[in-house]
């Protein structure tokens, strides 16, 4: 009822979602105007010049470099190129052996600074189009990817945000509202009244659990119509695995604002416990395989990591239901542990 | 100068079209222990900050301690010892820590810091209690403290803003014993409060309503004046009058 | 029959002693204070009766349920006013209202009749949110709030604190209002001078009860004779009366200094041993809770 009031908390709220979701799909974006291309070449024949001369034609290239022999590495760590083209030193023998159809090693390598895909993606595919005007040359390329081999796609980062917002708003707002009350001590007048402690916590939970909903509504909405998300794993599972991970994020808020007993306090637990592990161990910004072995066994008990292992499964990879059932029992499984144990620690006592 | 340490004359301060403290005028003299009374919303509030040189009033001309409160705030703030019931010390540091923070607020040099620190402990039979975390010393002695702390530049007026309310009634004779060695001493007190009780102990008292001084004088007279048996019941017949309903 | 019976109660917090052996017993109707400074242990005292906090020694009975053992029935039956604004700031007086009567069950036209006499003070501001209302409304309000299910017993843990005199003494009458309709009231005060308001009194300090009667009878404990004294220099007439013959004790009292003198103490010796303090005045003074109080703490 009096959430409605806090008419900027609600608000920053609703707004949260979207705004993460057309920052990290947009910021990227999906055009690539203006490619900066280093060229090596150690023998510039009339072959190498004729693809050079069409590179520095074309409205979407343009040659930083050109030089027998560059520092692949720095250009592209400098940023001063996104892409790299080397050309063999024998290409002009190696396209006419191709020609008489003898297998060869590749003529051209494009190296690209992959950590931002859209670009390594779509350039690379615009770079191939005007170096090999001629289709049958195609298989005398060889791509090279950089810094990103996976090649992940612009919006692998849609189940990560799911997994953040929720329980950004789910666990750190119903703790934090929770407290609220306690340091208002409002929360002494609600446990003296007759009203049981559980209709208190419902009644605290509902509506960030309606505020999540909306949020996941969204969240569906710009996934699919901005940014062109597959969902084909069933928008049901996808729905049924997210409020399992709202009724997790719910139960974890609770045990938050049992052990803080001030909102900084409870903010801080939030960040320091929930937000930084989650975006640390969950695979959402780092690759999990990278962890080092000591850290190995914790992602197993960061419950984002599971969620947004089972959405990227549905979401992206477009598995059915089927594919995420472990995650999902263990979903369901913290969910109740952290349920059993919030409850039992939530008194109707002061204390 | 005078011996006035404090002197202001149709002193007012508005917010926008609300006239917040309404021309008012007195004077306060050195070694006098001055209750400065009000309701709630009065303009109590809004007259300290002023006096304090917190922020400049809309018009009028006065000075503190020898400070032009039209212009010179932050010399006013340097000359003066403010004392609140909330927030006086630091919990976490030790005595000595506190004495030397506030020291250090006030600019004084590190030698000045040492002797008058110990004097000021000495004075309070404190000197054993120096490396004693404040927070676990009981209330009495922290608000002896607070008050030796607020007074370490030696200001000519402290402001203490309801210094005794909720302290048992033997603590509470001890501080008003060191607040009258302090005026006896030439310091002026500036006591702004909403307890009468307080109120008795002050030489003068004056009584805001409305955003005016409605009434100036020593206790006594007042109660004579208004024929009230109490502080209480003076101000209960000013503040019934009160058209700010807040 | 008792409305609140407290047995022995100790409570405490780490090393701290909140409530150290505490025992009385309110009668039905009474109205009855809590007189003490802060620490005294009347906040945690009120969480115990409140069922918010279980003692660890001792027990209590509220309208005839224990404290422990029936909570339930007791958070039905109590009107409980926390000594912090506890209200919500962000809901209008009206909302505040309202949801309070939801919390217990209960319509605000059914206890309109009991609430009415206070709320209709704040009516005129009931769409202004909590928060923006004066100390003496929200006062006001929170005991509307504390009285919307016709408790048959009001806790108030300090409800004058932080409120002008006008307000303070207005809140008083309403107590004694409340008071005339049967409800029981348990009222927590820092106020030595709103303990003449109460049918009778207890006086804590440090978690134990110093006294209790009524006002009357404690100040009439009060078995040593009692000068107020007062000078033009009122600190050099403190430190003068305290060297003098036949004072016992000299500490100042408002305007006077009180000065308890022993039996050989003469008036006329007392002038001469004094002759240097200008304008001495001294007269014969009746003792109020507050020296009974000091007496009672050297004690």
């Amino acid at each position: 009822m009096h959430i409605l009031r806090d008419v900027r908390t609600m608000m920053i709220v609703l707004l949260i979602p979207v705004v993460l979701m057309i920052l990290f799909g947009f910021a990227i974006s999906t055009e690539v105007n203006n490619l900066n291309v280093a060229i090596v070449a150690p023998n510039r024949t009339e072959g190498v010049r004729q693809v050079v001369e069409r590179l520095a034609n074309n409205p979407y290239f343009t040659v930083v470099d050109y030089d027998s022999s560059i520092d692949i590495d720095k250009v592209l760590r400098s940023g001063k190129a996104d892409a790299v083209v080397v050309f063999d030193e024998d290409y002009e023998h190696l396209i006419a052996q191709r020609a008489e159809g003898i297998d060869t090693h590749p003529a051209i390598q494009f190296i690209f600074d992959a950590s931002n895909t859209n670009i390594a993606q779509t350039g690379a595919v615009y770079l191939q189009n005007v170096v090999s005007t001629d289709h049958s040359r195609q298989e005398l390329l060889n791509l090279h990817l950089l810094y990103n081999p996976q090649m992940k796609s612009a919006y692998n980062f849609v189940p990560g945000i799911m997994g953040l917002i929720f329980i950004l708003i789910c666990a750190m707002m119903t703790s934090v509202s929770i407290v609220r009350e306690k340091e208002m001590g409002t929360m002494e007048v609600l446990l003296v009244s007759p009203v049981r402690p559980i209709k208190i916590i419902l009644a605290k939970m509902i509506p960030y659990f309606v505020i999540s909903c909306i949020n996941l509504a969204t969240i569906l909405l710009i996934a699919h119509y901005l940014l062109d998300v597959p969902m084909s794993g069933g928008l049901g599972g996808i729905v049924f695995i997210s409020l399992i991970y709202l009724i997790l994020a719910l139960a974890l808020g609770l045990l938050v604002s049992t052990l803080a007993s001030s909102q900084v306090v409870a903010l801080l637990i939030s960040a320091m416990v929930m937000l930084l592990p989650m975006m640390m161990l969950s695979g959402m910004v780092f690759p999990l395989e990278n962890l080092p072995t000591v850290l190995k066994p914790l992602p197993y008990i960061v419950p984002a990591r599971w969620y947004i292992e089972a959405i990227r499964k549905m979401m992206i990879m477009g598995l059915p239901l089927s594919a995420v059932v472990k995650e999902v029992a263990i979903l369901i499984f913290m969910t109740f542990v952290l349920m059993g144990v919030s409850l039992k620690k939530f008194k109707d006592k002061l204390e | 100068m005078s011996d006035y340490i404090i002197s202001v004359k149709e002193l007012t301060k508005c917010f926008g079209d609300f006239t917040a403290v309404n021309r008012i005028s007195f004077d306060v003299q050195r070694g006098e222990i001055f209750g400065f009374l009000g309701a709630n919303g009065a303009g109590k509030t809004t007259a300290m900050r002023m006096l304090c040189g917190l922020s400049y009033p809309t018009s009028g001309s006065g000075t503190v301690a020898g400070w032009d409160v039209m212009r010179e705030g932050e010399q006013i703030k340097r000359h003066i010892g403010y004392m609140s019931q909330k927030f006086s010390l630091y919990n976490d540091l030790t005595v000595w820590e506190n004495i030397r923070l506030f020291a250090g607020i006030y600019g004084l040099s590190k030698a000045e810091t040492e002797k008058r620190a110990a004097e000021a402990l000495e004075r309070l039979n404190f000197s054993s209690e120096r490396n004693t975390l404040v927070g676990s010393l009981p209330l009495g002695w922290k608000q002896k403290l607070s008050f030796a702390v607020a007074t370490i530049h030696r200001p000519k007026v402290v402001f203490l803003d309801e210094p005794t309310g909720g302290v048992d009634p033997i603590t509470r004779r001890q501080f008003w014993e060191m607040i009258y060695e302090a005026a006896d001493g030439g310091t002026t007190i500036f006591v702004t409060t909403h307890y009468m009780d307080e109120a008795e102990y002050c030489s003068r008292v004056s009584i805001m309503v409305d955003g005016e001084v409605r009434a100036l004088d020593t206790p006594a007279r007042l109660k004579e004046q208004f024929a009230a048996e109490s502080m209480d019941e003076v101000f209960r017949i000013l503040a019934r009058g009160a058209k700010r309903g807040e | 029959m008792s409305a609140i019976k407290v047995e022995n109660i100790s409570k405490s917090f780490g090393k701290v002693k909140a409530l150290d052996g505490i025992s009385f017993d309110v009668k039905r109707g009474e109205l009855f204070g809590l007189i003490g400074p802060d620490g005294a242990g009347k906040t945690t005292l009120f969480r115990v009766l409140a069922t918010l906090l279980n003692p660890d020694e001792g027990g209590a009975e509220v309208d005839g349920f224990d404290i422990v053992k029936d909570y339930h029935a007791i958070r039905e039956r109590v009107g409980y006013m926390p000594g912090r604004f506890s209200l919500y700031q962000d809901l209008t007086v009206e909302e505040n209202l309202n949801f309070f009567a939801a919390l217990f069950g209960v319509k605000v036209e059914d206890s309109y009749d009991l609430v009415a006499p206070i709320y209709r003070q704040i009516e005129p501001f009931k769409t202004r949110r909590a928060g923006k209302l004066s100390g003496g409304m929200k006062q006001k309000l929170a005991l509307s709030c504390a009285l919307i299910h016709r408790p048959s017993v009001l806790f108030l843990d300090e409800p004058t604190t932080g409120v002008d005199a006008v307000s303070r003494s207005e809140f008083w009458d309403m107590l004694a209002d409340l008071k005339q309709r049967g409800i029981t009231i348990l009222v927590s005060t820092p106020y030595m001078d709103e303990a003449s308001r109460c049918d009778r009194i207890a006086l804590c300090n440090e978690g134990r009860i110093l006294g209790i009667d009524t006002p009357t009878d404690i100040v009439a404990g009060f078995d040593s004779s009692l000068y107020a004294i007062k000078g033009d220099n009122m600190y050099q007439l403190l430190l003068a009366a305290r060297k003098a013959n036949g004072v016992r004790e000299c500490y100042p009292f408002g305007e006077a200094h009180h000065m308890i003198a022993d039996a050989e103490f003469d008036v006329e010796q007392f002038k001469a041993e004094l002759v240097e303090v200008k304008g001495l005045h001294i007269e014969p003074t009746k003792p109020s809770i507050e020296d009974m109080f000091i007496k009672l703490m050297k004690q």
